[in-house]
């Protein structure tokens, strides 16, 4: 055998050992999720799937009303993550296609907004929500998320590499700036769209500490909030079984949206770090 | 997590380089409407609550906001002459160095692997990132059930290990602070694996062939050449981590230990939460609030500086 076949090999299995001990603690949750109340409970512990996931998901579906906050979660992480990709489209397109007066400031503007996450102004974003009389509604879960800072970088960055010639060439042959912006820029945004799609949906999905502020009863919660309220639920045994059973069905469409978006969101990403 | 990796470019960019060429010229109002919804929604949702809570630190209001009384400074005395307020700082100050550095580690090391001409790379890839689309909350779950105490997975491998040891993490906070960090850790490392692989294809192959040509080792091409040249990636994961570690790991913390044992767990963000929305003590909360972005804009300068001397370094 030759060095380097050699050293391919040690390569090989050092990525699948690590591969194995990342993966695993999602193995075991699956695990889990098929089990029975004893058998989760048994000692040592079990390794291999049982098969009691439908019945373990209809007593957590029960419990806490899996298909409502399922339908909560997907709602606002759909919306959330389209009105910010059109908001964020929009906004880049003005600043990288026009000139025009307190650009730089309205620009800066933007940028120091990453600098404001929701712990840094979370009492008044709710006494906000108050005055609208938002609370416990789906404007609440999406209309604060709107803006996005990294969208509007995310195209900037590519706008400024699309060449000056295709502007122009639609400008002499008379189309208004927003034919130009629609029927060309956007078609050619398609990577960038597709992985601020991917990083918008995942980080709506994932929210927590926000619906557990603003939502007050069972129905407007999500999904996140609801795995929560399995467990606190139960605090002496934990039925694991069930548990798991929530949290499997929970991390489904993320994972759904990354893997198949998979592609464009790493190409999305290259360009971003390329320069 | 949400963040663009130009971030800190942005901020670097001259003046007048921030202008771009009129591409439609004669058109006076259309951009402006083109920003407003963006603008809009930072202005009523981020930039008006902003200084409405910098304003609201400085004041005391009895639960239920019934009465509001002026008290200067006194939020920000009281929390910096609060012990618990201080371990707060303390555990997150921890917290965070661990994820940051441990997870950034592990991270850099796995994609320097992914970065070789192997077979089955692209398996490879799919199946160390996935887990970027678990959210803390789901991480958090899931770590505490393989260690729940004297029932779960890892305190029954610990016990067989080592002669029938109870890994009673719950009852000890410096314990259970390195469950909850490893934890936060986990849920990471597909993020930043993503980030540094895109900086590693990034960097010319040229560079390292030359390197190897004139004798230089792996070891001292990646010091040497890679590292150098995947700062811009390293600075921006490094505050992403930060952003992470301070306040998106809410979730988890809440799943996992709700801050204890005692307050060992409790993150700035958690303590934030229970003064604000738990005793209801907006004036409170908001003080802390400041403290938190006064924090971050350090951070966020220093890495600043950072960058800029960087670029102008490669220049």
């Amino acid at each position: 055998m030759t060095r380097k076949a050699r050293h391919e090999i040690f390569i090989h299995v050092i990525l699948i050992l690590l591969v194995i001990v990342l993966v695993f603690p999602v193995f075991f949750a699956l695990v889990t999720s098929t089990l029975s109340f004893q058998e989760s409970y048994k000692y040592p512990p079990k390794l291999l799937p049982g098969n009691q996931f439908i019945d373990n998901l209809k007593e957590a579906w029960e419990r806490i009303n899996i298909g409502r906050l399922f339908f909560n979660s997907t709602l606002i992480s759909v919306v959330v993550a389209i009105v910010k990709t059109i908001l964020a489209l929009l906004a880049a397109f003005a600043y990288t296609h026009f000139k025009f007066r307190g650009q730089g400031w309205l620009f800066s503007m933007c940028m120091i907004t990453q600098m404001l996450p929701l712990p840094v102004r979370i009492v008044p974003t709710y006494q906000l929500m108050a005055t609208f009389n938002w609370i416990n509604s789906y404007y609440a879960l999406t209309v604060p998320f709107f803006a996005s800072t990294t969208g509007i970088l995310l195209f900037r960055q590519f706008y400024l590499t699309v060449p000056r010639d295709l502007p122009d060439a639609a400008r002499v042959d008379g189309a208004s700036p927003m034919r130009y912006f629609l029927q060309i820029l956007v078609p050619i945004s398609k990577t960038n769209i597709a992985a601020l799609f991917v990083i918008e949906f995942i980080f709506m999905w994932s929210q927590y500490l926000w619906p557990l502020i603003v939502t007050t009863t069972a129905e407007m919660r999500v999904i996140q909030i609801g795995i929560k309220m399995l467990l606190a639920s139960e605090q002496i045994a934990p039925e694991w079984n069930v548990i798991m059973a929530a949290t499997v069905i929970a991390m489904l469409p993320p994972l759904v949206v990354l893997l198949v978006l998979r592609k464009s969101f790493v190409e999305g990403i290259a360009m971003q770090t390329a320069k | 997590m949400e963040f663009a990796p130009t971030f800190f470019k942005t901020l670097n960019i001259p003046r007048g380089e921030q202008m771009h060429e009129d591409k439609f010229p004669g058109n006076k109002f259309l951009p402006y409407l083109l920003i407003a919804p963006s603008i809009a929604v930072i202005f009523i949702f981020l930039i008006g609550p902003f200084g409405q809570s910098i304003y609201e630190s400085f004041f005391f209001s009895t639960p239920f906001g019934t009465k509001t009384i002026f008290v200067g400074l006194r939020n920000y005395i009281r929390l910096f002459s609060s012990p618990d307020y201080l371990n707060s700082i303390v555990v997150t100050f921890k917290f965070s160095a661990f994820v940051i550095i441990v997870g950034l580690s592990i991270s850099l090391a796995i994609a320097q692997l992914l970065n070789q001409k192997i077979r089955g790379v692209g398996f490879y890839q799919v199946a160390l990132i996935w887990t970027y689309a678990l959210s803390p909350t789901i991480a958090g779950v899931i770590w505490a059930s393989m260690f729940a105490p004297a029932t779960g997975l890892i305190p029954y491998i610990v016990s067989k290990l080592y002669d029938g040891y109870k890994l009673n993490w719950m009852t000890n906070g410096q314990l259970a602070l390195l469950v909850v960090a490893a934890a936060a850790t986990w849920k990471m490392l597909g993020y930043n694996i993503i980030f540094f692989l895109a900086g590693l294809q990034n960097v010319p192959g040229e560079f390292l062939e030359a390197a190897q040509i004139d004798g230089a080792s792996s070891w001292k091409a990646f010091w040497r050449i890679t590292f150098p040249m995947l700062s811009p990636t390293t600075s921006f994961l490094l505050f992403v981590n930060m952003l992470y570690a301070f306040f998106q790991v809410f979730g988890l913390i809440d799943i996992m230990t709700h801050g204890g044992p005692g307050n060992a767990t409790e993150l700035l963000v958690y303590k934030l939460y229970r003064d604000g929305f738990i005793h209801l003590n907006t004036g409170y909360a908001s003080a802390q609030s400041f403290v938190i972005f006064f924090v971050i804009s350090i951070v966020a300068i220093i890495q600043l500086r950072i960058v800029t001397r960087r670029a102008i370094y490669f220049r």
